[in-house]
C-alpha cells in the first residue's frame, strides 16, 4: 500500500528533521532515492531545482513533489498521485506540529535544562554532517556528466563552483542562482 | 497566508517577512515573544516555517489558530508544486528543457553544499568537535546508515552526557 508507506516515511522524516529545510532535504533524499527508489537521483535534483524556484518551505515542497511522483511511478492516475502528494505533505508536518503544541509550555521551562541544551547543541553539529552527506550523495554522473575532459563535466564543475561561491560568499538568493544556472545550461548546451 | 506564498527559497528567508507581518504590521506578537517563537521553532523538529506558523497561530487562537496558520502557510506552495509536478513530466523530454536542467543540476548540488559552511559556523564546529559532523556524514554517505539513527544517537548521547563535559561555550 503505497499511501501507507508514504505516510509512515514522511511521518518519520518530519519527526527527525532538526535544523531547517536542508536537513529535511537530506532525510528525504535518503528515504526517497536510496531506500525506496521512488525517484532517481537525477529526478530528485531536478525536483530540488524546481522547489528552490517556487515559493514555500523547501521541506514541504519536496514532500509534496515526492508524494506525487512516488504514486505516479506506480502507474496510477492524476487524482491518485495528487492524493499521494497530500498524504506526504500532511505526514511531514503532523508529528512536529502535534509535538510542538503538546510541549510548547514544557519546553519553555526546560530549555535551560543543561542536558537538553547539550543534546540540542550536539544535534546542531550532527545536522551539519547530515546536510553534507546529502550534497555528497548528489555528486553523481547523472548530475554532472561522466568525469573527464568532456564538455558536460567541465561545464558542470564550472557551474557548481560559481554557484557555490555565489551562495556562500556573496549570499546571492537561491532562486536567482537557479534561474541563472538554467539560463547558462540553455546557452552552453543549446 | 500571504507569507507562505511569497517566500521563495525556504525556511530562513521567511523570518524577516514573518516578523514584519506579525510584529510590525499586525501587532499579533511583541518583539520578545517573537524571539521565543523563533528559538523554539529552531529547537523542535520539523519544517521551520511551519513550526513558526503553529506557534503564532496557537498564541492567537489556540489549536484552531495553529491549524489555520499552517493551512495558510503551506496551501499555496503545495498547489504550486502540484501543478509543476503534473506538467513537468510532460515537458522534461523537450531538448531545451533538458539543456536547462543540465545547467541546473550542478547548481542545486552547490546550493545544498554551500549552507553547510554557514551552518558549521552557527553550530559552533571547531577542530575539536568536527569529528561529530564528519562521522555523521561518512556514516550516511559511505556506510548507508539511515540519518534517523544518526539523529537519535546524537540526542541520546547528548541527554546522557554529564553537562560539565560540554565542549564549546556555555
Amino acid at each position: 500500500m503505497i499511501y501507507l508507506e508514504l505516510f509512515c516515511t514522511f511521518l518519520v522524516i518530519g519527526l527527525f528533521t532538526f535544523g531547517g529545510g536542508y536537513s529535511m532535504v537530506a532525510l528525504i533524499q535518503d528515504a526517497v532515492v536510496q531506500r525506496h527508489g521512488w525517484m532517481s537521483a537525477q529526478e530528485f535534483t531536478d525536483m530540488l531545482a524546481l522547489s528552490q524556484m517556487t515559493p514555500g518551505p523547501i521541506g514541504i515542497n519536496t514532500a509534496t513533489y515526492a508524494g506525487y511522483t512516488a504514486v505516479a511511478a506506480t502507474g496510477a492516475g492524476e487524482a491518485a498521485s495528487v492524493a499521494g502528494a497530500l498524504v506526504a505533505s500532511v505526514a511531514v508536518v503532523l508529528l512536529p506540529v502535534a509535538l510542538l503544541l503538546a510541549v510548547c509550555r514544557w519546553m519553555e521551562r526546560h530549555r535551560e535544562n543543561p542536558r537538553l541544551a547539550t543534546a540540542l547543541r550536539l544535534l546542531r553539529l550532527t545536522v551539519v554532517g547530515l546536510v553534507a552527506a546529502a550534497a555528497l550523495s548528489l555528486l553523481t554522473a547523472e548530475s554532472f556528466g561522466l568525469p573527464g575532459w568532456n564538455r558536460q563535466f567541465v561545464y558542470s564543475v564550472a557551474i557548481f563552483a560559481a554557484v557555490f561561491v555565489a551562495a556562500w560568499r556573496y549570499r546571492v538568493s537561491p532562486a536567482l542562482l537557479i534561474v541563472l544556472a538554467g539560463a547558462a545550461g540553455w546557452i552552453v548546451y543549446g | 497566508m500571504k507569507i507562505g506564498t511569497f517566500t521563495i527559497g525556504g525556511g530562513y528567508a521567511m523570518i524577516p517577512l514573518m516578523r514584519r507581518e506579525v510584529v510590525e504590521r499586525r501587532g499579533w506578537l511583541d518583539e520578545e515573544s517573537f524571539l521565543d517563537v523563533l528559538s523554539l521553532s529552531q529547537a523542535m523538529p520539523g519544517v521551520f516555517a511551519v513550526n513558526m506558523a503553529t506557534q503564532v497561530g496557537y498564541r492567537l487562537r489556540g489549536v484552531w489558530g495553529s491549524v489555520a496558520a499552517i493551512a495558510g502557510n503551506v496551501l499555496m506552495p503545495i498547489v504550486f508544486i502540484l501543478l509543476i509536478a503534473m506538467f513537468f513530466q510532460r515537458f522534461r523530454t523537450y531538448p531545451a528543457v533538458e539543456h536547462i536542467f543540465m545547467g541546473l543540476r550542478p547548481a542545486v548540488v552547490a546550493l545544498i553544499a554551500a549552507p553547510v559552511v554557514g551552518m558549521a559556523r552557527t553550530a559552533g564546529v571547531t577542530w575539536r568537535n568536527a569529528w561529530l559532523p564528519v562521522t555523521a556524514a561518512a556514516a550516511i554517505w559511505l556506510l548507508d546508515v539511515n540519518p534517523v539513527w544518526v539523529v537519535l544517537a546524537t540526542l541520546a548521547a547528548g541527554l546522557c552526557m554529564k553537562p560539565r563535559c560540554n565542549t564549546g561555550k556555555p
